[in-house]
């Protein structure tokens, strides 16, 4: 089983961040692998145990996303592939898809390409299934099962109304949710492996492209509006008071 | 501007996001509406009632399942041919996907997860939030059709009008799929958080109470989740009495302590109901990323320091356990149930 | 001179810290409370490897290097201490003790489990009457055959109820020329016929943390369970503080980082007379102090860890590690408290957790008082390290890691 795991680096989710001069801005907060590819990455690596095979990461980025790619060998992916060239710098989806999927057809015999849901600075979780449709492969979004029978996958794929249980022929594309578990922790031998490692890193040239255009942009990015609002905390001399008092409050704005 | 607006649904069951999508269609120009399924010709009349100019029905024995592939190309197909000059979805799992294929398939980009629309010149204007909400963008698609997906209750749902009513346009259905529906599996049911309009959230503080006694043979983290299971029927019953959806942090979720359909969160749902109870929840900057944009926020909480404060319009610090039962008490007098 | 970190050795700290803070942060208050240790703690520090990582590969350790050692002692120790006292008594006095002056049978029997995470190891020196005064130790033991007969007790041992062996140093001649003389160290089995043990409550700090008396009567010792030869003991018992001692200055690193974020984080939050707090000026004064105090800590024992990795004798260095960072740590959890103010008082934060761990690491592993006397002996050319038979081996990424 050849799986690919399409991952991105993005700031810290717990980092401060803010607009300072129409540009968005987090600080010397650190950028970290994207937290749902460490859920995908985990779920190839358990995909590659069950099965057999070799897991590989790709990521788009500079030099920066390198750590996303190390920290994913150090969990155990076998080997990794950085696609970077200048005119990469502001991808949209459709734009990330392109480039992906001449990554993955590039990499050849592909059996699986996982992602994360969505990458947490974006928030658009659309990559995985614009990716599934240029390579003309089955999308098996929000899959929180994968069973691999031969050529054939079952996936029980997570939607609003519960389970969708679907199956399909591989090669395909896969988002992962998190039911598969905790990303696993980079063992000390896997940090050994990577921090030596060697990353290749594939231009626009190698991938036989030219810069896909981007049709979306994002001209203003804002603050958010500041909320005013102070809490008005419900006091009283028994549960009942407070509650009742409460109640009245809530109904008087007419929400219910 | 001619807009289109794809009407979701699960079995026969529209998501309301649907119609709020088109009313925001409408504050454009002209909405057509695009019903797809199997038996869904009610759903196409219903589309009317909600203000939809036209509807487009593709109504396909082969499309009784929602598979991303036939559904995008039915819509591609249909696009390239009447060139419609936005298309707008709700953002649902499904939603998503499809008009990420359809943006692929037409060389043109999506706006996702939208809360506000503007019109400048022929040009949408998208506002949306991004990192996990800490910021918002304006996002504009340079090419034809502009396609975005509306976040459910950002846009105001429009009063149906029974008075109106028109003949759904029958369109042919691209069926060739990659993918073979088995079957589902359904989680509990109840209220879909992401249309409620009230939501009842329980966190980690609500297995928190020592002085319920466990019944016997149980092991320590069996005891926490069944306190936390007590705990939790007290959310359910406040939710039940308010005719509200249960839903849960993160931590309560990976704790074991209600199913993941519950999360509300960056990485569960985002959800902007008209009121948010939230019960033992400390406010964890994941969690606000799912519910700050609730109208009213209601915290109880022991903490008095709980983040969770800083965003609620009203809050109890108190013991839960006490303050919960109180509160369905009062509501179940004060509604008359 | 390159004080740069190494990748391995961020991604060492990221992992460390990650678990740390995923695992252990959420329930840590809970069992400090109940004065109970976490009973999956020590099985998930073996299982991820962490309780063997400055051991060759070939002895069942991680390969990494003494570097990697104290940043995961500080990484540890800025969520608890009781997490970082497991490394100072399994890895640094049993264990590490075990690597410089253990036979290659010993080795293979003992530190290759040790290391894996399968058995639990601890030191076992201090006795109801002795701490600093080593030689006064009233533990015996007596030849017998291909036995020693082990009778006594040990007192304030780390993890005395939880270890499957103890790194013990007793008294074998009862006569010796000097009072160092005559002692000589054992690494008994703790299952063994003879030992009961039991834990210590009741102790200011490092609730979570498992501390117990060890008594022996009668336990028979297997001779090839002795380290090095008879009268080696004291010599070996001070390569073990060394040990030791260097995780203790690494650990209490990371409580004065904790310190630090706690306070820095508050000072941000908090106002008082119309601003945040972080902007009066004897707040800041505080926070400066801390800040500087870590980071002095931090070079300290980088210095320390690079120097085991040469193989060169850093006793002297490892008590300026010990004393200075244990000394600041116990300071700034106290300047941490006060900045809290009543919330520091109360143990919703966790700062007072911190200033009753701190209080404990200058007592323990060598008291203040004691790494004063020794750096004023070197200071004073009245003591000058002489070779030992076998030093701490020398870090070797390639022999290590195969």
């Amino acid at each position: 089983m050849k799986i690919i795991v399409c991952i991105k680096q993005v700031p810290d989710s717990a980092a401060k961040v803010v607009v300072e001069g129409g540009k968005v801005s987090w600080g010397d907060a650190p950028l970290v692998i994207n937290p749902w590819d460490e859920y995908a990455v985990e779920a190839a690596l358990q995909q590659k145990e069950a099965l057999g095979g070799t897991v590989t990461a790709i990521s788009i980025g500079g030099e920066s996303a390198k750590e996303a790619i190390k920290h994913a060998l150090a969990m155990g992916a076998d080997d990794a592939i950085l696609i970077s060239d200048p005119a990469l710098a502001n991808l949209d989806t459709q734009a990330a898809a392109q480039v992906l999927a001449a990554a993955i057809r590039k990499a050849g015999g592909v059996d699986m390409a996982f992602f994360g849901r969505q990458a947490i600075d974006g928030d658009s979780g659309i990559t995985p299934s614009q990716t599934a449709r240029l390579l003309g492969w089955p999308a098996l979004t929000l899959s929180a099962v994968i069973k691999v029978d031969g050529g054939n996958v079952r996936v029980e794929r997570a939607i609003e109304e519960g389970r969708q249980i679907v199956t399909a022929k591989l090669p395909a594309v896969f988002s992962l949710v998190k039911d598969f578990g905790e990303p696993r922790y980079p063992s000390f031998m896997g940090i050994r492996k990577a921090s030596r490692a060697e990353i290749p890193a594939w231009s626009l040239g190698d991938l036989g492209m030219v810069a896909p255009a981007t049709v979306i942009s994002w001209p203003e990015v804002m603050n958010p509006p500041s909320r005013e609002v102070t809490c008005e905390v419900i006091g009283g001399g028994s549960p009942q008071e407070i509650a009742e008092k409460l109640a009245d409050k809530i109904l008087a704005e007419k929400i219910l | 501007m001619k807009t289109w607006v794809y009407v979701d649904h699960f079995k026969g069951q529209v998501l309301p996001a649907s119609w709020e999508a088109i009313g925001a269609g409408k504050t454009l120009g002209t909405v057509t509406a695009l019903v797809f399924g199997s038996g869904v010709e009610a759903l196409a009349k219903t589309a009317f009632t909600y203000g939809a100019d036209e509807v487009f029905l593709a109504d396909d024995p082969a499309l009784a399942d929602y598979r991303s592939e036939a559904y995008a190309s039915t819509l591609s197909s249909l696009a390239a041919e009447h060139k419609p000059d936005a298309i707008l979805f709700p953002t649902t799992t499904r939603c998503r996907e499809m008009a990420g294929m359809v943006a692929m398939d037409l060389k043109t980009g999506v706006m996702v997860d939208v809360t506000a629309l503007e019109l400048q010149g022929d040009r949408i204007v998208a506002t949306r939030p991004i990192y996990a909400g800490k910021l918002l963008t304006k996002e504009t698609c340079s090419a034809s059709p502009q396609i975005a997906t509306l976040r459910g209750r950002a846009f105001p749902k429009p009063a149906a009008d029974t008075g109106k009513s028109g003949t759904p346009t029958k369109v042919a259905a691209k069926v060739e799929a990659l993918t073979n529906v088995e079957g589902y599996a359904t989680t509990e049911g109840g209220v879909s958080l992401i249309d409620a309009g009230v939501i009842v959230s329980g966190g980690r503080g609500v297995s928190n109470n020592p002085t319920l006694t466990p019944p016997g043979g149980l092991d320590e983290k069996q005891t926490e989740i069944w306190r936390a299971q007590q705990g939790f029927a007290l959310v359910k019953d406040l939710a039940a009495v308010l005719g509200a959806a249960v839903g849960a942090s993160r931590a309560a979720v990976d704790a074991g302590y209600v199913p993941y359909m519950h999360q509300v969160g960056q990485t569960g749902k985002v959800v902007s109901p008209d009121l948010y109870i939230a019960c033992g929840i400390s406010g964890a900057i994941q969690h606000l990323a799912g519910m700050r944009t609730s109208k009213m926020i209601v915290a109880i909480n022991k903490d008095a320091e709980a983040p969770i404060f800083k965003v609620a319009r009203y809050g109890v610090v108190g013991d839960l356990y006490q303050i919960i039962p109180a509160l369905t008490a009062a509501f179940k007098s004060k509604l008359g149930k | 001179m390159d004080f740069d970190l190494t990748q391995e050795h961020t991604m060492v700290q990221k992992m460390v810290r990650d678990f740390a803070t995923k695992e252990v942060a959420p329930v840590i208050k809970e069992f400090d409370r109940k004065q109970e240790a976490i009973p999956w703690m020590l099985p998930r520090m073996g299982e991820l490897g962490i309780l063997g990582i400055c051991f060759p590969v070939c002895y069942g350790g991680q390969g990494m290097d003494y570097i990697s050692l104290g940043l995961a002692c500080e990484e540890l120790e800025a969520v608890d201490t009781a997490l970082r006292v497991v490394m100072s008594v399994h890895v640094g006095l049993c264990g590490m003790t075990l690597l410089q002056w253990g036979t290659e049978e010993q080795k293979q029997e003992f530190l290759i489990p040790l290391a894996k995470g399968e058995k639990f190891g601890c030191g076992a020196f201090t006795e109801p009457g002795m701490g600093s005064d080593l030689a006064a130790m009233r533990t015996h033991a007596k030849r017998d055959g291909n036995h020693y007969i082990l009778n006594g007790e040990k007192m304030w041992i780390s993890l005395a109820s939880k270890a499957d062996f103890a790194m013990i140093t007793v008294r074998t001649d009862p006569n010796p020329a000097r009072p160092t003389d005559g002692l000589t160290t054992f690494l008994v089995n703790l299952h063994s016929p003879g030992v009961t043990r039991g834990d210590i409550h009741g102790k200011l700090g490092v609730r979570a943390g498992s501390t117990g008396w060890i008594n022996f009567q009668d336990v028979r010792v297997p001779v090839a369970n002795r380290i090095g030869e008879e009268g080696e003991g004291f010599k070996i018992t001070m390569s073990a503080f060394d040990s030791g001692r260097y995780t203790v200055g690494a650990g209490a690193t990371g409580l004065i980082r904790a310190a630090l974020e706690s306070s820095v984080k508050y000072a941000r939050e908090r106002t008082t007379f119309g601003k945040p707090i972080g902007e009066h000026q004897m707040i800041q004064e505080k926070i400066a102090k801390m800040a500087q105090d870590h980071e002095i800590a931090r070079l300290l024992y980088l210095q320390v860890g690079w120097m085991k990795n040469q193989g060169r004798r850093s006793t002297l260095q490892t008590t300026y590690c010990k004393k200075f960072a244990t000394e600041a740590s116990f300071e700034a959890a106290n300047q941490a408290i006060q900045i809290h103010g009543a919330y520091g008082f109360s143990d919703e934060y966790d700062m007072e957790r911190y200033l009753r761990n701190a209080k404990g690491a200058v007592i323990y592993e060598g008291s203040s008082e004691i790494q004063v006397l020794i750096q004023a002996g070197y200071a004073l050319g009245e003591r000058k390290d002489k070779a030992l038979r076998c030093e701490l081996p020398a870090y070797d990424a390639e022999a290590w890691q195969k």
